[in-house]
């Protein structure tokens, strides 16, 4: 993968994630995290090799919440409805457009900002304009869900609030998840194997200890922070990152 | 007081301060060097002079006024329109776009005469000539705009297979909402400069009569009092176009508050 001045940003990247899992990517600033989360977007070409995907719909959260600012919250969240419906090759009529609305509606309802749905963007909180950003990438019900990098703009108490809000969506939907993140906790908390990355290479895959010992109903209450495993497992993914750094 | 309210007034009372201080040293000036009114006439006498030709003053302003709106209008139509001709073809952008610049260089005192010849002493001469004027910072703000989605908002549309026209109605003219506005604010100072200069040559045998063609014949007349009167109301013409779009942008452009 290149960028177009023919500088490499990711090299030999060999992945294959599995149908309805949650992988993290982790590596410092620049080492082709986001390349190769939109390189499974389709955002980006390949200059060699080939990606994959046996997904029908693919959504895109990005780091920041990227709403259109002329647009309602509702009408943010119908936005991706509205572009894949031009499939139909008919006008929408008045049926298909209640029907958006009222996926929109479910969608807005499982992130609980029902009350701000004919709000606009500039009267949300940071917190909430991520929010619609995840209703936005869940209304079309996709098989692969990315996040690049989506809480780095919130501060911590968000962060997990809205961490825990994904992992019940995913619990709920079951869709494939790759997340980008520098946080090694919210990888730890949000994913079943973690990606290792360093100049445009993947380092290493590892299993995630800690998500398996969940409870199967587990909420907010039970928080991966305060086992014993997270910490050991931080401390593997730091040296694992330590160790690729000074290589 | 509340804060907003002073910061007005104190605005306010600063602009009509300076207003003073110009009038009262216009007035001791003429005074002082005994100045004929021919040559510089006193504000009072400007002021008398504007209220005598009060009715052919204000008759004036309605064309000059409708001949600027109307040009304005009609430049932002045919702005916005070239400008998505040239967001969706970047060969038509290269082939026309130094054109719109070169009618943005080519002086309307120039070309006047050519209009005049073309299309006859006519109201539509004046639109014409305005239009040109009004142009080219339509369509260079509305150019720009169309192209400055966020690389994220083109990512979204792209992840969703977005059709063009889509994207130009849901993206790219709402995006260039704001620079079409800009566009327009300094279109509507440029549409009653280019109305009274269109005037000035359009008006001469034409049956109506806008603040150029009274200018000019009271300069012929050297009533230089009625002159400034006429300079004054096509200030305030200006003021006055320019603040009706200043509003109807700021409703505009109310949705538009920065929000990442």
């Amino acid at each position: 993968m290149e960028f177009p001045g023919g500088q490499r940003a990711a090299d030999s990247v060999d992945l294959k994630i599995q149908q309805g899992e949650c992988v993290s990517i982790v590596g410092r600033s620049g080492c082709g995290k986001t390349t190769l989360l939109r390189v499974l977007a389709g955002l980006q070409t390949l200059s060699s090799g080939r990606c994959v995907r046996h997904t029908e719909t693919t959504s895109f959260v990005f780091q920041q919440p990227a709403l259109l600012p002329w647009r309602s919250v509702v009408g943010n969240v119908m936005l991706p409805l509205e572009l894949l419906s031009r499939r139909r090759r008919r006008p929408a009529t008045r049926k298909d457009l209640r029907s958006l609305r009222q996926r929109a509606d479910a969608a807005i309802d499982e992130v609980e900002l029902g009350d701000a749905a004919d709000q606009f963007p500039y009267e949300l909180s940071g917190g909430m304009r991520m929010r619609v950003s995840i209703a936005r990438a869940l209304v079309t019900r996709p098989d692969l869900l990315l996040l690049d990098e989506p809480f780095a703009a919130l501060d911590d108490m968000l962060r997990t609030q809205l961490g825990s809000l994904v992992t019940e969506l995913w619990r709920t939907h079951r869709f494939t998840m790759v997340l980008v993140t520098h946080n090694i906790a919210e990888a730890i908390a949000l994913s079943d194997r973690i990606c290792v990355m360093h100049a445009g290479r993947i380092e290493t895959v590892l299993d995630n200890p800690v998500t398996r010992l969940a409870p199967p109903q587990s909420t907010e209450q039970w928080d991966v922070r305060r086992t014993a495993e997270f910490g050991e497992f931080y401390g593997t993914i730091t040296d694992r990152l330590r160790g690729a750094a000074q290589r | 007081m509340k804060r907003p309210v002073r910061e007005s007034l104190i605005t306010i009372l600063s602009v009509a301060s300076v207003a003073v201080a110009v009038m009262v040293a216009w007035q001791l000036s003429v005074q002082f060097f005994d100045l004929p009114k021919i040559l510089l006439p006193t504000p009072w006498q400007v002021l008398e002079a504007g209220w005598q030709r009060r009715q052919e003053l204000v008759a004036a302003s309605l064309v000059t006024f409708m001949t600027a709106a109307i040009s304005l209008i009609v430049a932002i139509t045919i702005g916005s329109g070239l400008s998505i001709l040239f967001s969706q073809s970047r060969l038509l952008h290269r082939a026309f776009f130094p054109y719109v610049v070169f009618l943005q260089t080519v002086p309307i005192v120039a070309i006047a005469p050519l209009l005049i010849i073309w299309s006859g002493y006519e109201f539509r001469t004046a639109v014409i000539a305005t239009v040109i004027i009004c142009l080219f910072p339509i369509v260079n703000n509305v150019t720009t705009g169309l192209q400055a989605a966020r690389v994220e908002h083109r990512d979204l549309f792209h992840l969703y297979g977005a059709s063009r026209l889509q994207t130009l109605t849901r993206l790219q003219i709402p995006t260039a909402i704001p620079y079409l506005l800009l566009g327009a604010r300094i279109s509507s100072g440029l549409a009653v400069i280019g109305a009274i200069v269109a005037e000035f040559f359009v008006s001469n045998g034409a049956n109506y009569v806008g603040l150029g063609a009274l200018m000019t014949r009271w300069q012929g007349l050297l009533q230089t009092d009625a002159l400034i009167a006429a300079l004054g109301m096509s200030t305030l013409l200006g003021l006055l176009l320019f603040a009706s779009v200043d509003w109807l942008g700021r409703i505009f452009l109310s949705r538009y508050t920065r929000v990442d």
